[in-house]
Parts: structure tokens; sequence; C-alpha cells
């Protein structure tokens, strides 16, 4: 009976079971944690099947025995509340500290304590692990792609410049801030442009001519992304008040476009602009491989964002149409004092969905022979002076992907604190 | 007697086939305040609303301020800025602080300076006494101050007539009071109001004349004195043996 009382954890034992209980877990991951980095195994003198799971048994055993309700020591509660308020809840606890436990001894070996970096050639990588020589000798052409060495200033300036004119918004004083969403929407898209066709492009003030098809690597999704970005967000809005319009002219137009555009896949799109496209041109009209790419997903992306928007026009109550409504405003002065900046408030989320999804979709442009980041990777993975590096090619690129991606969707939940007034 | 500024005859007005008002006639005079009542359903609402415009009637005309609304009434803007509307759920614009709310439509439909459009609002709030507020937002305040917020938005289009659709139905009991002393302050004011509302007792102390709807119809329509004192109809003294 004794015994038993003693296994029955409560207050007035908390001493006594708190000690054993933490000794047990200690042991317990103690020998996962030599196990996995030393290689050493305290427990040998058991047969291997028991050994394995030894570890386990005893943190269990060591986790039933804190798991005490109101201990009064307030560190201990904490702990039970968040990962040890069941069995189950224990055991995956246990299981994903021994997971993490051993998957970072390998990966760490691969990606760090064993790997190369040093010297240009495949020969210089000489480790069980990772060749970064790879992505070292080939990261120029993994940012700019085909464009020539000498002329990647022109990109980098280009860039700055665009992102420069970009913060323009943050240095508005009060009387220009009427005009930001017009410079944003209209003005700003085409400096922009002008910028990137008259600086990369060139052509023009001595510059040297560089066809869009020697675009390419990070440099080239950023371009491919920001276009689209801009350009679907505006084209989104119209198509999403298209599509609740009184008229049934537009009303048709915008849910026929919009339905159209979310029926077909986007490889679809992006074969038809390169090569249907063309044919149906006049001889004499030429319009570039990258600027119908970019029309592409623009106007394919636009009828998601359209819908985005729309649930969140949908989402306001009609009392605010009929204030605004009783005040005198029109059409467009409801929408763009009272509606709008609501809806687009409600929907950021969605909206940041629909714009990390664009980027990662961007990639599929290979298929018409612009190698952005992916497409640069699947060339240099074929190069035969360096074979068998695409392990390194892909995990360079899906964390530059997830660099851009967590920024975007960091921003995102910026802005909704920022317009964040209901509370 | 002067001119009546707003005029409806024979109006009717169906919700699918479903007809919620029925053959209404009413002139409301310039200045002449007009409390509605009724059960729930019995069209106040929606005929207040047909005032405005927000909607619309199907047979019958209604003439405000010498404007017939029609289908074909292009300048409905105009006459929605002269008609001020309070609702029963504030509808205030949760984006804007309490300032905001009341200059978007003086600065953006009267196309009013910014700085005058600011000081009227203030002079609005003052009225109201929420002045003390105006930097605030509408989630931030209750709903007796965001209902007199919303008067004062109303006020700032400096409307000829304005409308209320049930303003005190939203609130705690407490704070009815403060939103109908500025409805009474208003009255005494002079402005023209057509008040859809349950509180008899603003009804006797403000109305010139009472209206009871039932069923999508007038039924009675009288002074207000006569009206509390000798109901004719057998349906009003029921509802006024309920409500009061």
């Amino acid at each position: 009976m004794s015994k038993f009382t003693f296994l029955k954890s409560d207050r007035s034992n908390i001493q006594l079971v708190l000690i054993t209980g933490t000794f047990l877990i200690t042991i317990s991951i103690l020998d996962v944690f030599l196990n996995s980095f030393f290689r050493l195994n305290l427990i040998s003198f058991l047969p291997s099947k028991v050994s394995f799971l030894t570890p386990f048994i005893i943190g269990m055993i060591g986790l039933n025995l804190i798991r005490i309700e109101y201990s009064g020591n307030k560190f201990l509660d904490i702990l039970n509340k968040n990962i040890n308020t069941s069995n189950f809840n224990a055991a995956l606890t246990l299981i994903i500290i021994f997971v993490i436990f051993k998957a970072i001894p390998p990966s760490l070996s691969w990606m760090i304590l064993d790997a190369n970096i040093s010297g240009d050639t495949k020969e210089a990588c000489t480790g069980t692990g990772a060749c970064w020589t790879y992505i070292k000798v080939w990261f120029r052409r993994f940012m700019y792609g085909m464009y020539p060495n000498e002329q990647h200033w022109r990109i980098n300036t280009a860039f700055l410049l665009v992102i420069g004119l970009g913060t323009f918004g943050l240095f508005a004083t009060e009387k220009m801030k009427k005009f930001l969403a017009l410079y944003y929407v209209v003005i700003y898209p085409i400096i922009a442009f002008l910028i990137i066709y008259y600086l990369i492009s060139g052509g023009y003030f001595g510059l040297e001519w560089i066809e869009t098809g020697a675009w390419g690597g990070l440099s080239l999704t950023f371009i491919v992304s920001f276009f689209c970005l801009i350009f679907c967000f505006p084209l989104g809005m119209i198509l999403a008040l298209g599509r609740r319009s009184n008229l049934p002219a537009v009303r048709y137009i915008s849910i026929g476009y919009i339905e159209f555009w979310r029926g077909v896949p986007l490889i679809t799109v992006l074969f038809m602009s390169s090569v249907m496209f063309p044919m149906f041109l006049p001889e004499d009209f030429f319009m570039d491989k990258l600027v119908r790419v970019i029309i592409a997903i623009t106007l394919f992306e636009g009828a998601y964002c359209a819908e985005v928007i729309r649930g969140g026009l949908q989402s306001l109550p009609r009392g605010q149409y009929d204030a605004a409504k009783s005040l005198g405003m029109g059409y467009w002065k409801m929408h763009i004092f009272v509606i709008l900046p609501q809806a687009l408030k409600l929907v950021i989320p969605g909206i940041c969905n629909t714009f990390l999804a664009l980027v990662k979709d961007t990639p599929l442009i290979f298929v018409v022979g612009l190698a952005e980041l992916a497409g640069m990777l699947a060339l240099a993975k074929t190069n035969p002076k360096w074979l068998g590096f695409a392990m390194e090619g892909y995990i360079f690129a899906a964390i530059i992907f997830w660099i851009i991606c967590y920024a975007m969707s960091k921003y995102s939940y910026n802005l909704e604190e920022k317009y964040k007034t209901d509370r | 007697m002067s001119e009546a500024i707003i005029k409806i005859q024979n109006m009717n007005k169906w919700f699918g086939d479903f007809q919620v008002l029925k053959d209404i006639n009413l002139e409301v005079e310039k200045n002449k305040k007009i409390v509605v009542c009724g059960p729930s359903g019995s069209g106040k609402s929606t005929l207040i609303r047909c005032i405005n415009r927000l909607e619309e009637h199907q047979k019958g005309s209604i003439v405000v301020d010498g404007t017939e609304l029609s289908e074909n009434t292009k300048n409905i803007e105009q006459i929605r800025a002269e008609v001020g509307m309070v609702f029963q759920q504030f509808n205030l614009f949760p984006h804007l602080s309490i300032l905001d709310n009341c200059t978007l439509a003086p600065i953006w439909v009267r196309k009013m300076p910014k700085k005058q459009a600011q000081e009227l609002a203030m002079q609005q709030l003052e009225k109201v006494q929420i002045s003390d507020q105006a930097q605030k937002f509408p989630g931030q305040l209750s709903g007796g101050q965001q209902q007199r917020c919303a008067i004062a938005r109303a006020l700032c289009m400096e409307p000829k007539i304005m409308l209320f659709d049930e303003p005190t139905s939203a609130l705690d009991p407490e704070m009815i009071k403060e939103v109908l002393d500025a409805m009474v302050n208003l009255a005494k004011g002079g402005m023209t109001m057509i008040v859809v509302t349950h509180e008899m007792g603003f009804a006797k102390e403000v109305a010139d004349e009472v209206i009871f709807m039932d069923e999508g119809m007038i039924v009675e329509k009288a002074e207000t004195k006569e009206f509390f004192a000798n109901p004719k109809s057998e349906r009003t003294k029921l509802f006024l043996s309920q409500i009061l």
C-alpha cells in the first residue's frame, strides 16, 4: 500500500516526486542526447531491443510523476499545462524532443561540419557533406542568370532605384498623402517599368542592349513577381467591384473573366502567351516574351485577387453602404472612402496568401524558356562539370524562397496591426 | 401654413411578392416633427428609407424638397445630401476617427475646405457633447456616444430634413436618455424631423404629429395630444395599451 501511495503524486509528497521525476526525465533525455551526438550508449548493458525503448519509458514515468495539478510551483504548473497534460501529450513531447536530437547531428554535419566551400572546382569538394562551392561558383548565375557579369551593376542600380521610389510613401507629407494611392497604383508602376526597361534592357544612353532571354536568376524572379503583384491588385479590385455592379454588362463581363482565368491552369496560360499568342498578332508587331509572360500571370492572378477582394466587400454590413449613401456619396466616393478601405483591410491575409502563391508560381515561367532562380538551378544541375549537386541547389533555393515569403507574410502582419482600429 | 417639404402620394412598395407599403399618403411641412410608431414589420423603417431612396418604391410618387424621386433621378446624391439619416445600428465608419467620420461627407460631397469642415464638425460634436472624443475611433466609444456621433455626422451636412430609424433601439436603457436629449435639442432648434421610435415619452415631448402604422398602412395620423388622448382606431388603442 505504501508503495502505491508513493506512485500517486500530489502536493504532500511533491519534494520526493519532483526529484525522482526530474531525475528520470534527465536520464532519458541525456541518453538520447549522448547517443545521437557522441554515439555513447549509457544503457548498452541492456539487450538492444530494450535499450531502444528504455529512454522513452523512463521519460514517460518521469513525466507521469511530475504531473501534479496546482502544485504551487509556478514553473512546474506552466510546464504541465503546456507539454504534460496527459500521457498522450507527454508521449508527444518526448517523441518530438527525441526526433529533434536525432535529426540535428546528421543535418548539422552535412550542412556545416563536413561541408566544403573553398576552391572553385568540383574537385575541391572532398568531404562527405554538402558542396557549397557549387553555390559559390554559380552564385552570380543564380542571381543574375545569363546577364553579362560586367553589367550586373545595372540590375543592382535599377533595383535600388525601384526600392527607393517604393519607400516614397514613408516620407510623404500630410498634403501629399492624398495622392499616395494614385502614386502607388498608377505612377509608381510606370516609373518602375521605365527604370527597368531602360537600365536593365539597355540599348539607350550608350548602354549595351541585353535581350530578355539573357535575364534570369533571382533578379528575374523579383522582376516578374514585382510587376505581377502591382498590376494584378488594381485589376482584381476593378473586377471585384465589377462583379458586384448593378449594370448587367459589367457584371457578366467580370464574372466571365474571373471564371475563365480561374478555370485554366497557369502553365497553359504561359504556353499560350509564348506560343499561341504571337500567331494572332500582325507580323510587324513584336512584343517581348518576358512582357507577354508578365501580362499572362497578371491576368491570371488578377482573377484570384478579385475573388479575395470580393469576399471582403461582401463581409461589410449593409449599413455601411446605407450610411455612405445617406450622406450623399455617389458610387465612387462611397467605394473609395468608405467601402474599399474597410474591405481591403479585411482581406490583407487573403491577399498575402495570393501574393505568396504568385511568387512561388514564378518558377513555372521556365516552361517558356525564362530561367529565374529555380530555372537556373535546373540548368546548373545538368551542367556536365557540376553533376550531382541538385540537393545543395534546391536547399539554397528553398532558403531564398522561404526568406522572401516569410518577409512578405511578416509585412502583411504588420499592415494588419497598423490598420487595426476596431479596438 | 408653410409648404410641404415631403409629399408622398399613393406610394406602394413590394419586396418580391410581399407588399410592404400600401397606398401611403403623407405630407410633411417644414420644421414639423413627425413620430412614426407601430409594431415591428409594419413598414415604418421602409417608409423612411424610401424618403432618401435607400429603398425604391414601385408605385406612386415621393417628392422631396421639390424633386420627385424616380428611377431617372440623376441627382439622387444631391437629395440625399439634404436628407440626413440616423440608423438603428449607428453605422459609423469604423476605420475613421470620430472627427473624420463627421468631416468626410462635407469635404467630399459639399466640397468644403478641410479646416472649415473640421470647425463645423467640432461645433456639431459640441452640441451632442462628445467633442472631447473627437480623436477616438468608433470602436472605443459606448453605444450612446456612437449614436450621438452619428447624429452629429448627419448634421454636418446641414440637411433640411432629418430621418431617424429607431435611433435608441440598439442601446442600453441608460444610454437612451443621452441620445434622446440630443434629439430633443435638435427638435427645439427647428429641424424638420421624421422619427421612427417606440419612445412615447419623446413623442409626447416634441412631436407635432404621430403616425401609427400597421401592416404597411398608415392606420392613424393625428396631432400628438389627440393621438394619445383619443386614439380613433381600435388597433391604435390596443398598441398604446401595450406600450404605455
